[in-house]
């Protein structure tokens, strides 16, 4: 398979992944911020904008006016933005088109469609009453494409690299998401146990869709260690730092048996599982939970360019 | 210009009677009802969006993608008339390699004062790295498309040669998709020849020219421009029906005396490259110094044997349309036959009498550039105002050997499926010919594009014509 073609389905999985991600991010701010005063609303749109690491471009454009409608017509289509939801749905489309020949047919109608339908979505700016459905179209878009992929796919090196750009930009996303709310998870907060915690990680589970497995889990019981432990190490739920690593470890061994050897890649993945899986949730706030994700968005950045770099995505 | 009232319609005679070859279809079309018909059109624009079957129109905004309008009347050619079509065309393309041979090596046509000299020496798409070098297999024109129009009953012209790299055939396929998807049961009545083999065939006309250092199995790539070319739906679609590698320039480079694609593994050599990258984009070192689309120094493996390229480079020269005019010289010289099928006769204004013929006549005429193509640039004297016929005679005194015209044909109709009903709009047929050292392979078919709009004669899609399934029936 071409370098480029490894690039292109890398990056398609990447963008619609992250698209996907803004939607949810959005979902939780909105929702957050519907329960709170205005200015406690502005700080948690403030946070959501500096997850996505768009804070200087945001401020450049609209100063510190973090107001929601502002923000989520930012991230959802602003033509300023090319971190935009609907930038990358096209940055995505164009990946895949450029891609056509290593995708099934459903798999590249889902990806055309899921541009045709938000381009018209998105078209106008988003009203306050229908974000919600703007939010939900975005969602069933990105799971239609999953469900092609899944379904209709060959398990070879297209799929691979696919599925490492996908676990990359989430294993990405939520160490952000907790990278920028660890605070709430700190023991060492005075107001541990107020019910303005439980809103706060009720949040921060529900920006990464984890709000019902948590509970289900247990039983209700909100407590920010078990959140972190969930968040980082569990190894059940689909958007934990845990699974992502998993996921991208047999990936990358499908890649391994498919060439017959390894490369720098691999070595760097299994220094990562392994830390992994010898630091308990303990270990991690004894290291201190912040540097822990700082040290793990930096890894999981090297993973990223070794891939790159190994399989010739560029000339 | 409004239709003319003696031009042939293929479905239908002057009477209202039915023709033989659409027989079948029209007892077919008596039971559907018009409003489902209506609906299936629409389905079938959706489906069109939805696969993603676009182009993109130069000189639009950025990235916009339009649909080619197709109609849902086929376009049915009869055994018989796909036999005689097919001698002709074999042997019209059979001359078109010869000739092609022939200007890049000894000129026996011009020493033979058939073709004059000043023709070929000043035509820029001439090469002169071509000069004295044969292509894999002797092959210089891999896949061409012939134009046809018909204006009566036995009458088929040929209307121009496409030998560089002739696009449409993604939609003869996937029209043929479409309307097997929407009518199945349409083919269980009439008998219809199949056209979905051709990327097949494509594949194996390909590979049969390979180079001699090609292994058993030769590598084939489809380059491309990129996904912002007019036709990138029609190269990812060919490469993906053929299984073949789609690469773009930044993918190859010359390693080790060979053009090799960068894979995940490494450079690995390419033995056949089927370019939709017009001869000066495809070789920086040779020839446009700004191109980022071709290869650097892939001419000269060219010409040292490590490499085919389809269509070898210098083609245009063959269907450029002032060597057109010579067309049917051309097929006598090297077959030693008379042509089978005509060409649309043609005034050459780089000729004095000629040139005065044309200015005198410009209301009646179409003139085409020379080197134009995609119905841009032409003057459709019978539609022009008369500003426009001023303004186009002085280009037309300001460089006369740029210019050719040819009379207004009447071309035959086909109805289409218009608000209204059936009602005939003016047809041409590009027929698709594979030519390898094997043979000569014509898929029972083609592309047909009609002018939508009433009376006109403009089919091109860049100025808005449609397309029809085109049906070569069984015998």
């Amino acid at each position: 398979m071409l370098g480029r073609t490894a690039n292109g389905t890398f990056w398609m999985a990447r963008y619609l992944e992250r698209a996907e991600n803004t939607a949810r991010l959005i979902e939780a701010g909105f929702r957050m911020a519907l329960t709170r005063d205005a200015a406690t609303a502005h700080e948690e749109w403030r946070s959501v904008i500096t997850t996505v690491g768009q804070t200087g471009l945001f401020e450049e454009l609209y100063g510190q006016d973090y107001a929601g409608d502002r923000v989520w017509n930012f991230l959802l289509r602003d033509k300023g933005n090319p971190g935009s939801v609907l930038a990358m749905i096209e940055a995505a489309r164009s990946n895949a088109r450029s891609v056509r020949t290593a995708l099934t047919r459903e798999v590249w109608e889902a990806v055309n469609e899921t541009w045709m339908v938000l381009t018209e979505a998105l078209s106008r700016p988003v009203r306050e009453a229908l974000l919600g459905q703007v939010l939900a179209t975005i969602r069933r878009q990105a799971t239609l494409v999953r469900g092609a992929f899944d379904g209709s796919m060959l398990r070879n090196e297209a799929y691979n690299f696919s599925r490492l750009g996908t676990f990359i930009e989430r294993g990405d996303n939520t160490a952000r998401i907790l990278d920028v709310k660890y605070y709430v998870l700190l023991p060492s907060v005075a107001w541990v146990g107020s019910s303005l915690d439980n809103v706060q990680w009720e949040s921060v589970l529900r920006s990464v869709a984890g709000d019902r497995a948590y509970r289900w889990l247990n039983a209700g019981a909100m407590d920010p260690r078990g959140i972190a432990d969930f968040l980082l190490l569990d190894r059940r739920f689909p958007r934990s730092l845990h699974f992502c690593i998993d996921k991208l470890r047999s990936n990358l061994a499908g890649l391994a048996h498919e060439y017959g050897h390894e490369s720098e890649a691999h070595e760097l993945m299994r220094g990562l599982g392994t830390r992994f899986h010898e630091t308990g949730i303990e270990g991690i706030f004894d290291f201190g939970l912040h540097e822990f994700i700082q040290d793990f968005i930096a890894a999981n950045q090297q993973v990223a360019q070794a891939i790159e770099r190994d399989y010739r995505f560029y000339a | 210009m409004s239709q003319s009232p003696s031009s042939y319609d293929e479905m239908f005679e002057a009477d209202g009677t039915v023709r033989p070859a659409y027989a079948g279809y029209r007892e077919w079309l008596h039971g559907q009802d018009a409003a489902s018909l209506r609906r299936k059109g629409i389905e079938a624009e959706s489906f069109f969006r939805r696969t993603g079957i676009t182009f993109n129109v130069y000189g639009d905004t950025a990235g916009e993608e339009r649909l080619i309008p197709f109609d849902m009347i086929p376009r049915i050619i009869t055994a018989r008339e796909w036999r005689k079509l097919t001698k002709g065309i074999e042997q019209r393309v059979r001359a078109l390699n010869a000739f092609l041979h022939d200007i890049y090596h000894r000129q026996e046509i011009v020493r033979a004062g058939r073709v004059p000299q000043r023709l070929i020496a000043e035509n820029a798409a001439y090469l002169p790295q071509m000069v004295g070098m044969v292509p894999p297999g002797g092959v210089y024109t891999h896949i061409v498309g012939i134009d046809l129009v018909r204006t009566g009953p036995d009458e088929f012209m040929v209307l121009e040669d496409n030998a560089r790299t002739p696009s449409g055939v993604s939609y003869m396929l996937e029209n043929r998709e479409t309307m097997m998807a929407m009518f199945p049961e349409l083919f269980t009545k009439v008998s219809v020849r199949p056209v979905q083999d051709y990327p097949r065939r494509l594949a194996k006309s390909l590979a049969a020219c390979a180079p001699a250092c090609a292994g058993d199995r030769p590598t084939v790539a489809v380059l491309t421009p990129g996904i912002y070319n007019s036709a990138y739906f029609e190269h990812a679609f060919l490469a993906d029906q053929m299984g073949a590698e789609l690469v773009e320039g930044s993918d190859l480079r010359v390693v080790d005396g060979r053009v090799a694609m960068r894979t995940t593994r490494g450079y690995t050599p390419v033995d056949v490259i089927y370019r939709r990258v017009d001869d000066e984009y495809l070789d920086p070192l040779t020839f446009n110094p700004n191109s980022a689309l071709g290869v650097p120094g892939i001419m000269d493996i060219y010409r040292a044997g490590g490499i085919t390229i389809a269509n070898a480079p210098g083609t245009g020269i063959a269907d450029d349309k002032a060597i057109y005019s010579f067309m049917p010289e051309i097929v006598e010289f090297y077959t030693g036959e008379k042509p089978l099928l005509q060409n649309v006769p043609t005034w050459r204004c780089s000729e004095k009498d000629s040139l005065a013929y044309v200015l005198d006549n410009l209301a009646d005429l179409v003139v085409k550039e020379v080197h134009g193509s995609g119905g841009y640039g032409m003057l459709i004297g019978p539609t022009a105002s008369k500003k426009e016929i001023a303004a186009f005679a002085q280009k037309l005194k300001a460089k006369p050997a740029n210019y050719i015209a040819q009379p207004t044909l009447s071309l035959s109709t086909v109805p289409i499926f218009a608000k209204s009903g059936l009602a005939p709009r003016h047809v041409d047929l590009r027929p698709f010919v594979l030519v390898s050292p094997q043979g000569i392979d014509i898929t029972p078919g083609g592309l047909t594009r009609v002018a939508l709009k009433k009376g006109s004669l403009v089919v091109n899609s860049s100025q808005g014509g449609g397309t029809k399934d085109s049906w070569v029936l069984e015998d």
